[in-house]
């Protein structure tokens, strides 16, 4: 594309191949007006990372709270306020733009053979509106925080003390930088894929971030909407969703789900597409059934907008609704379990090294199944109704979100880490780290089924005695699980201070992206690609492309 | 079409390790559901995880890394396509039909008008009877819900009756279930409704405590004579009780504990020690222009059955309306006395 030119990265650099992007430029100003898609990448990286670590702590103060019955360490209303603040940082400003505006803007022109993404400043745009709604979300917190839970449910959210205002406002402005990242990423795989990079040859990552942007441009502006009506409503009293004055609250919902039902799959999809790029590197051979495995991610994100009000089956709207919907959600397990055949059936006589990002791989599978499976018993009327806003549901999307999703984001973290920084880790480590996680993170969730089963409803500062035992089990693995997670966290920022040198392909992976310098140059290729072959094509790479250096 | 009664026949123990003990008639095909997903659920995800394993192992890289094109294999693909639409269609139908059955009442089903407020439950009887906390039913006798709510969302959720709907403000909602075992099970909120101040007493006593975990009530299942009786006898004062331990019984029933503490602490509403007898100031601009009273029993009374008439000064017009009788309300002004 001509609209590209080195210029208009005002680096004053004109991707001298000899010099990676990490030191084309120096100083804190050449990161912050930095228009390197590579450098955006990062910057999301380390935003995402931390507000990770701030929801993270808020449910580890959660599970302590949880750990007897009664009060533990905080009184009911700082209950409320710390799951509020775990779901809101978690859903809007962790997991929505952790996998495509962190880990997607990094590899995505890389895996196309192009420069950047088709629109650069608007990709920056894109990384200040969303520090933007941080901030709002920020003021928030400091400013006596939310008690409504993620969803804003209404008439509370409109009645309740807080600032649920500052907070609203927050996620209303981030959507718009999700709005951007999907415009931006679509027109680039549209217009700057290499010559030979055919749709049939897209990297199943791609395929992932396409289906992921196309929900992110139509499903956001319906939040934005509904955000923006809960916003006059608080202010104005308009009374749209006001039973007093002949408004519904159930329309919220509607409005509420009709955006975060796709957002489900924004959030998971991206990971999937993770999943793809690991098990096809660690395998040596291509996902069997391509064709299946993207038709598949395009039709999660179509069934996506169909199935809404399967979150709402208790909500009072007709029997008849909530039998439209029940049929409709069950159309999403037929993608799902393709995508799970093709990935466990591609293992099948391949050339597999265990290595620590594939045993995150490998760890999704297991978990994936768990979640997916987990959703029959949601997606069927009957037994929804019993499990429906206790710990069952609580367990499901924690092992899809965490389990699938955030598995697949530390997965890919390690896999592109050295692509990244031009280190490696401690391999050692890094795989002790995996089994103290994996473990962590299972003891906390697997026992939240159980509680749900029995009844236990969510959200709830305080228990009968019954539950105590299995309240006392998933907050100890937290702990397991926290221990894992800044062991990684270290880890990580060891191998930054002295980490060996990263070579070129240090995974032997056939992928476009590994065929560029490691660290890459600003403008990643060294001269511009041509693509003969696909990039899980294994039997058609050549020796000298699958090496590491 | 496949009957689930048919199948029913092949069930294992309907109660399975992790649901609680069913007392409604429908519970045991939910639980039948709940049953066969669970077990094809552990199946898919043994299998798989099996198989990864197994390969990763088998499978490993040689030293001669042989990378091989990967085969198409396009009847197992549509295989594992098709069959489980096959699979997901039996599934639906099968949950929307016992869905229906908690759905759709009989005509001569008892109706119990359900209120959810925060933070407890009220119950009002065909008579008009009404009682909060605690809910009397009569066995084998299927009961139609009408659920409504005086704030916010809230859920009736009894996890013995595999039963739950939200309570709209607004709306009318309903639910049906039909329960078959004597004894109490648990009513539970489980739609988020907040917190109230400070850490007061549940109105159920024994429940957890804060507010929407706190909002439970207790379903008393009962033969149908002493249900009938219980509902024709009106309250009346428990035997071996003095009228102020019934008040104090009441005080925590009717959820005045969410509200007004009987220590001097700060909550919702003003607390009861040292109240009665005692000159109260009142917020005049909420209170008609009236600007002080005594809290005597006729301002008890009408605080009880009109909370908005008369607004103490520094608190929200925010109570309730209670239909409590007369009994009951001097019940609850001798324990209020005791309270100096």
């Amino acid at each position: 594309m001509a609209a590209i030119t080195t210029d208009q990265h005002g680096h004053g650099g004109h991707g001298d191949p000899n010099v990676d992007y990490l030191h084309v430029s120096k100083g804190i100003w050449s990161w912050i007006y930095t228009l390197d898609h590579k450098r955006i990448g990062i910057l999301y990286l380390v935003s995402v990372i931390t507000f990770f670590i701030v929801a993270g702590l808020a449910a580890l103060l959660v599970r302590i709270e949880l750990f007897t019955p009664g009060r533990t360490i905080v009184d009911p209303d700082t209950y409320n306020r710390l799951f509020t603040l775990h779901g809101v940082v978690m859903v809007f400003l962790f997991i929505i733009p952790a996998i495509p505006a962190s880990l997607g803007n990094f590899v995505l022109p890389m895996m196309l053979g192009a420069k950047d993404v088709a629109f650069p400043r608007l990709n920056l745009l894109s990384y200040y509106i969303y520090l933007l709604g941080s901030c709002f979300a920020i003021y928030s917190l400091i400013s006596g925080a939310v008690d409504t839970g993620w969803t804003f449910y209404t008439p509370y959210s409109t009645t309740t003390n807080g600032a649920v205002i500052a907070m609203v406002l927050g996620a209303f402005i981030a959507g718009f930088s999700s709005i951007l990242t999907g415009v931006n990423f679509i027109t680039t795989i549209h217009k700057l894929r290499a010559p030979g990079l055919t749709w049939s040859r897209l990297p199943l990552f791609l395929w992932a971030i396409y289906a992921t942007s196309i929900l992110q441009v139509l499903a956001t502006p319906v939040l934005a909407i509904t955000l923006l009506l809960l916003m006059l409503e608080r202010t104005f009293g308009i009374g749209i969703f006001d039973p007093h004055k002949g408004g519904d609250p159930v329309l919220f919902q509607h409005f509420f789900w009709f955006y975060s039902h796709p957002a489900v799959y924004i959030m998971i999809l991206p990971g999937m597409g993770i999943i793809n790029e690991l098990i096809s590197t660690f395998s040596h051979r291509k996902i069997m059934g391509y064709r299946a495995v993207f038709i598949s991610s395009l039709a999660l994100a179509l069934f996506s907008f169909l199935v809404w009000a399967h979150h709402m089956f208790t909500s009072g709207m007709s029997e008849y609704a909530n039998m439209v919907f029940s049929a409709l959600t069950f159309l999403v397990a037929i993608p799902s379990g393709v995508k799970v055949f093709n990935w466990t059936g591609t293992l099948y006589k391949a050339s597999i090294w265990a290595a620590s990002p594939m045993l995150y791989a490998l760890a999704f599978l297991f978990q994936f199944c768990i979640g997916g499976l987990t959703g029959l018993f949601l997606g069927m009327l009957a037994t929804d109704i019993h499990l429906h806003d206790t710990y069952f549901v609580v367990a499901h999307f924690h092992y899809v979100m965490v389990g699938s999703t955030v598995f697949a984001f530390w997965g890919g973290l390690h896999y592109w880490w050295p692509k990244i920084t031009g280190k490696m880790y401690d391999e050692g480590t890094a795989k002790k780290v995996f089994w103290i996680v994996f473990v962590g993170y299972n003891g906390v969730f697997l026992p939240q089924f159980v509680l749900g089963s029995r009844g236990m409803p969510r959200r709830y500062y305080d228990y009968l005695p019954q539950f105590e035992f299995l309240h006392k089990v998933s907050t100890m693995f937290s702990w397991v699980l926290a221990v894992g997670l800044f062991w990684m966290l270290f880890m990580f920022i060891q191998s930054l201070r002295n980490g060996k040198k990263a070579p070129r392909n240090p995974w032997n992976s056939a992928g476009y992206e590994w065929g560029t310098p490691t660290p890459p140059p600003l403008e990643n290729f060294t001269s511009p690609p041509t693509f003969t072959r696909g990039p899980y094509d294994y039997h058609l790479a050549t020796d000298a492309e699958i090496a590491e250096d | 079409m496949i009957h689930l009664d048919l199948l029913s026949g092949l069930t294992p123990p309907p109660a399975a390790f992790d649901l609680p003990p069913a007392i409604a008639v429908e519970s045991s095909q939910v639980d039948w559901l709940y049953n066969m997903i669970y077990y094809v659920s552990i199946f898919f995800t043994v299998v798989i995880t099996a198989l990864m394993l197994y390969w990763v192992r088998k499978y490993r890289r040689q030293k001669t890394d042989k990378r091989m094109e990967t085969p198409h294999y396009p009847r197992l693909e549509i295989a594992w396509t098709v069959i489980p639409c096959f699979f997901v269609v039996f599934l639906f139908h099968a949950g929307f039909k016992v869905f229906m059955t908690q759905a759709i009442a009989a005509q001569d089903a008892l109706e119990i008008r359900v209120r959810g407020q925060k933070w407890f439950w009220s119950f009002k009887y065909p008579n008009g009877r009404e009682e909060n906390s605690h809910l009397y039913l009569p066995v084998n006798k299927q009961v139609k819900f009408l659920l409504s709510s005086s704030d916010v969302i809230h859920a009736f959720f009894v996890p013995g009756a595999r039963a739950k709907k939200d309570c709209v403000p607004g709306m009318y909602t309903t639910l049906v279930f039909t329960p078959n075992v004597l004894g109490e099970t648990p009513v539970y909120c489980a739609e988020y409704c907040g917190a109230p101040l400070g850490y007061p007493e549940p109105a159920l006593e024994g429940a957890p405590h804060g507010g929407h975990s706190a909002m439970m009530a207790m379903i008393h299942v009962v033969p149908q004579d002493e249900f009938d009786k219980f509902i024709k006898e009106g309250p009346k004062r428990p035997e071996g009780l003095t009228d102020a331990e019934w008040g104090k019984q009441l005080y925590r029933q009717n959820a005045c504990i969410t509200c007004h503490s009987v220590d001097g602490a700060k909550g919702t509403g003003p607390t009861w020690k040292g109240m009665f007898g005692k000159p109260v100031e009142l917020n005049a601009a909420l209170s008609g222009g009236v600007g002080n009273v005594t809290a005597d029993e006729e301002y008890v009374h009408e605080s009880i059955l009109k909370p908005q008439a008369k607004v103490v000064m520094g608190f929200n017009p925010v109570m309730p309306p209670y239909t409590l009788s007369d009994k009951q309300i001097d019940a609850i002004i001798a324990y209020m006395k005791t309270l100096e």
